[in-house]
């Protein structure tokens, strides 16, 4: 505001879709409390209570892998269809980038 | 807790720590009864009551505590081990100014080397690129940067400090080149208030994750200038139509929290998440609370960290076990079935305006004492020129701000 500075282009929310790949940024921390024997991710002012699902889908979420592989390999691994499962964490995936758990892999 | 993901994944969010009070959302989504104690997820440090801006809505009491009493490093450090064994998760490093401490560092380290999340809140104007660089690099998680309005004059004379805003966009643009993400958090009243949208878009364009719009809680300095300070209704309802419209337009960019002035809401706070349920303060001498503005209730008797352990001032304390739970509530709040949800409000806002903190907060329309409070907020927002701003600082309350920019 001060400086005069070349226009930096405004953000934008994320899609999520098939093809994104996700990851967590290093300033989240998924992590297992053993105090009180439930999965946590620690975000800037905020505590997400992951359940088992959702532990399973962010561990996957390396950047490297897409929603669509996650998805096929829950699907496989949990005999659950295909379609049942893309929709959910496709959902749960929108949710967590809206709120910065999950951004991006660059 | 708001339902995130329909069943996958629940959210907590933390107390907004900063210059205001505010409540917690259910700390924890478990089903144990409400008298049982469990650990606090959240810790809220004041490493010292130094600052040197002097808003004069600051969350901390009328009576600040002097450098001499402070905890030294080996004890602070002491304090983190203790609050992660404890079962603690996140600590919020506040003041005053906590950057005011020269050992910030050395704090820091130990907290996060014990698996603390360390989130530091500052007003930023004295802090540089080399220290928060090194804060940066001994495990600092996460940075809230007060801004007390987009427009620098006032927010020059609201602080009484100058030339804060310049600084505030270095510290940001620091926090960003470090990779750490930023909050924003926005002290609103009736002073800044018409800027709402503006402070939103300042975050935008700051790289903020997360910004705050925070409306005033009226306590301590706050409720000295609650005359100068609370904005009528109309101002407010504009502003809670302004930020739900950003959150519209900035939905996946930026994440709004914002903290209504209960003057104007139909039932009260859950103060801190329920008291002693989530929460744990320590003041900069040590004194071990239940929120930070529990010392404004006269008798209650808090235990120091220099003489008890955490968890048993956590467990046992006097202060803490007083109103935990339900059992201590007197009628409407005894037999409401919102007891569990709110907690019967605020306890320090009770003891404020009806003398005994067992009584329901008046901020809940069920209390006797409602409409005579919210009749104060409906004159005191009208009166055409708002009084002169008592400033906060040691010693006492005062109209004249000290000698600018001298900590």
């Amino acid at each position: 505001m001060s400086e005069p500075t070349a226009p930096k282009p405004a953000p934008t929310r994320l899609i999520v879709t098939g093809e994104t790949k996700l990851v967590m940024p290093r300033h989240n921390k998924l992590r297992h409390d053993a105090g009180r024997g439930r999965w946590i991710i620690l975000a800037p002012e905020r505590v997400f209570n992951p359940d088992d699902t959702a532990v399973e889908v962010l561990k996957r979420c390396d950047g490297q892998r897409s929603v669509s592989e996650i998805a096929e390999a829950l699907s496989q691994e949990y005999q659950a269809p295909l379609d049942v499962v893309t929709t959910d964490i496709l959902e749960m995936l929108q949710d967590l980038t809206d709120k910065g758990v999950l951004i991006k892999a660059p | 807790m708001n339902e995130i993901a329909p069943t996958h994944v629940t959210e907590t969010a933390m107390p907004d720590v900063a210059r205001v009070a505010e409540c917690a959302t259910s700390p924890d989504p478990g089903t144990e009864p409400a008298l049982c104690a469990r650990a606090p997820i959240g810790m809220l440090c004041e490493l010292t009551h130094r600052c040197p801006l002097q808003c004069p809505y600051c969350s901390n009491p009328v009576e600040l505590e002097r450098a001499n009493a402070e905890l030294t490093t080996a004890e602070w450090q002491d304090v983190m081990r203790q609050a992660a064994s404890l079962g603690v998760l996140q600590i919020h490093l506040s003041g005053g100014e906590p950057t005011a401490r020269k050992d910030l560092e050395d704090i820091v380290r130990v907290a996060a080397d014990v698996g603390l999340y360390t989130n530091l809140i500052t007003a930023g104007v004295t802090l540089t690129r080399e220290r928060l660089a090194k804060l940066v690099e001994v495990g600092l998680d996460h940075v809230q940067l007060s801004v007390q309005d987009v427009d620098p004059e006032n927010a020059d004379r609201i602080a009484a400090y100058k030339g804060g805003m310049a600084k505030k966009i270095q510290v940001a643009g620091w926090v960003k080149e470090n990779g750490l993400p930023l909050t924003i958090n926005c002290p609103i009243h009736r002073q800044n208030i018409h800027n709402v949208p503006r402070m939103i878009e300042f975050a935008v364009e700051m790289g903020a994750g997360r910004v705050e719009i925070a409306h005033v809680q009226y306590y301590a300095w706050a409720l000295i200038n609650r005359a100068s300070l609370m904005p009528t209704r109309e101002a407010f309802m504009t502003a809670a139509k302004q930020v739900e419209e950003a959150r519209e337009k900035y939905k996946g960019v930026i994440v709004i929290d914002a903290i209504v002035p209960d003057y104007y809401a139909k039932f009260p706070k859950p103060c801190m998440g329920g008291w002693a349920r989530g929460i744990v303060n320590i003041t900069p001498s040590g004194r071990v609370l239940p929120c930070h503005a529990a010392e404004s209730i006269k008798g209650l008797p808090f235990d120091n960290i220099k003489d008890r352990p955490l968890a048993d001032i956590w467990l046992n304390g006097e202060a803490f076990q007083k109103y935990r739970g339900t059992s201590w509530m007197k009628e409407p709040c005894r037999s409401c079935p919102r007891k569990e949800i709110d907690y019967g409000g605020c306890r320090c806002q009770a003891f404020a305006l009806t003398g005994d903190a067992a009584n329901t907060d008046p901020a809940c329309s069920l209390s006797p004492m409602h409409a005579q409070w919210q009749a104060v907020a409906e004159v005191e927002s009208h009166t055409p020129n708002a009084p002169e701003f008592i400033y906060r600082r040691v010693g006492g309350a005062t109209k004249k701000p000290e000698a600018h920019n001298a900590s």
